[in-house]
């Protein structure tokens, strides 16, 4: 149930993101979501992609510092107040998020949401309870 | 009329050539029979005192290497009983172990004695009222230039450095006309001064005797222009002595070494062959009359040239050039000594592993900043970048732990730090590169 997503380290610097993405292009890599979190020096480049693996290894090819890690997918109701009734259901449970990005992809009717979570099986497990909709591999590519 | 003291400066060269023989021969004896490394290390060669002849037999005798200091720490290479020692000084800002140097009063007489005569050069009189402002303590700058100063009769006053407002204030009251630090301090201390709206130049203050860490052409400029001052050189390594091994006089033409003390060489660093006058390798020095802890071809790993031609000044002393570089990658930052091998040495216990990284020194005004730029490894990669901040924290409170410098440490990608031959460089001085 959990999804694989690759996180990149790169310089704070012009071009880099492009040159990383065009590694990925290269490699027949298609990117579902991204997001950068940046301080002045470096930034981390977060991607989920549909083979993380290859992605990986075209990665360390080019000498580039990435990590595979597990994180979720949620399916938010794509209605007003979807998203904070997902956002409540984690803080009611005592789970921090580490960090979240959004899915752009229009194979799935609903919106979806990548989350780190600090303890992700209590999270899923508040979410399942709450009725939210846990994405799998399989249905996301 | 030079004074009895600086009338040493001007001796016959042959006249010098013959004390220094006569030195040579009675500290390699010392050595070889009072001090166990010399003994195990002449033995091991097949050489005997009595093979020194003549001074160019001065090649005969083994190199003395920093480590040969760190082995036998800390009393290892003395010559003399504990009894004879009357004090101890230790290097400043290493890991580990101190080099620890020994004197005994014969040993401090000889080093007031060339500290005054690096005064006396620069012009400094029994009317003066001089500022120490080198740390005291361990570091050998506070007492070598106080003792040097009260040799000459200069009235002296161990301030110790820091505290740049009373310092002014003292520079004010006292009239202070002599001021001996760092040369970095000393700039730092004309920022204060134009911030706090005192003005220098107006000052009693005529003289300042810089050394301890290297500095340019520039700084001696910005440094005479800025306070009306004269910025004289001193030089010394606490291993051979302390400050007062060399020092500027008025000609600006180099620095002299009181070599009826302290002898030269310049050997090629790579190969250890001693090279012509006037070409360019790493100074080598022997202690001529040190009785604790006699040094016999000491490497300090400066890279400077000796010229024997007269100097204007009218010293028959031979001149080194101001040491600019080193033949190790040794690093001075703000008067504290650093060695990549340091920063290694903290790196690894982080992840097992030693990145490739490099310490990029820089000097803006009088401040140098060192940066320590580290590539990212998978080892040392976390996919939050708070697990990279804690990285960078963790480095920097280190180096500051170690050399009390705060560094900025910037983490990087593989493949951005230059390689050289495969081998990386770890050290790129920014400070003296134009």
């Amino acid at each position: 149930m959990k999804i694989r997503q690759l996180s990149i380290f790169l310089e704070n610097r012009a071009g880099r993101l492009a040159g990383v993405t065009k590694i990925l292009g290269d490699a027949g890599i298609d990117i579902l979501a991204i997001s950068v979190a940046d301080t002045t020096d470096f930034g981390i480049l977060r991607v989920l992609v549909d083979d993380g693996e290859k992605a990986a290894e075209a990665l360390k090819a080019q000498e580039i510092v990435c990590r595979l890690t597990d994180v979720s997918v949620v399916s938010v109701e794509g209605i007003p107040g979807g998203l904070a009734k997902v956002l409540e259901t984690i803080n009611a449970s005592g789970v921090n998020i580490e960090y979240m990005y959004a899915v752009s992809q229009k194979k799935l009717p609903n919106p979806l949401m990548v989350f780190r979570f600090s303890d992700d099986p209590k999270a899923r497990a508040a979410l399942e309870n709450a009725g939210v909709k846990l994405i799998d591999e399989e249905e996301l590519f | 009329m030079p004074s009895f003291l600086s009338q040493k400066d001007y001796l016959d060269r042959k006249e010098l050539s013959a004390i220094q023989l006569e030195r040579l021969q009675r500290i390699v004896r010392h050595a070889y029979e009072h001090s166990p490394f010399y003994t195990k290390a002449f033995d091991a060669m097949g050489l005997k005192p009595e093979d020194i002849r003549a001074l160019d037999d001065i090649v005969k005798l083994p190199f003395t290497q920093k480590t040969d200091l760190r082995d036998n720490y800390p009393y290892g290479l003395n010559a003399v009983p504990r009894s004879e020692i009357v004090r101890l000084h230790a290097s400043s800002g290493t890991t580990g172990k101190p080099i620890v140097v020994s004197y005994t009063r014969d040993d401090l007489e000889t080093w007031s004695e060339t500290a005054a005569r690096c005064f006396l050069m620069g012009g400094v009189t029994p009317d003066d009222v001089a500022v120490i402002s080198y740390g005291y303590s361990l570091f050998t700058g506070g007492m070598g230039a106080h003792q040097g100063m009260e040799r000459v009769g200069a009235t002296v006053i161990p301030q110790g450095g820091g505290n740049s407002e009373k310092l002014l204030m003292l520079i004010q009251d006292l009239q202070i006309t002599v001021i001996c630090c760092t040369p970095s301090f000393f700039v730092h201390l004309m920022e204060v001064a134009g911030k706090v709206g005192f003005d220098l130049k107006g000052s009693s203050l005529r003289h300042g005797f810089f050394g301890a860490e290297p500095w340019t052409d520039e700084m001696r400029r910005h440094i005479e222009e800025g306070t009306g001052i004269i910025a004289h050189d001193i030089f010394g390594l606490s291993e051979i002595m302390g400050p007062g091994v060399a020092g500027g006089c008025d000609a600006h033409a180099g620095l002299h070494i009181f070599e009826d003390h302290y002898y030269p060489e310049i050997v090629d660093p790579a190969t250890g062959v001693a090279l012509p006058p006037g070409e360019e390798g790493e100074l080598v020095l022997t202690t001529l009359d040190k009785w604790a802890m006699p040094l016999l071809r000491y490497r300090t790993h400066d890279i400077t040239r000796l010229h024997y031609e007269p100097c204007s000044c009218g010293r028959t002393l031979v001149r080194m050039d101001p040491i600019r570089r080193r033949s190790d990658d040794m690093l001075i930052i703000r008067g504290v000594n650093l060695f990549p091998s340091q920063v290694e040495a903290l790196l690894l216990p982080i992840k097992g592993i030693v990145p490739h990284y490099e310490l990029v020194v820089t000097r803006t005004g009088a401040m140098d900043d060192l940066e320590i730029r580290v590539e990212v490894t998978p080892e040392l990669f976390g996919d939050q970048v708070s697990v990279l901040e804690a990285l960078q924290k963790e480095i920097s409170s280190k180096i500051k732990g170690m050399i009390g410098i705060n560094a900025r440490v910037s983490l990087v990608e593989p493949g951005a730090i230059a390689r050289s031959d495969g081998k990386t460089r770890h050290v790129i001085d920014k400070r003296f590169n134009k």
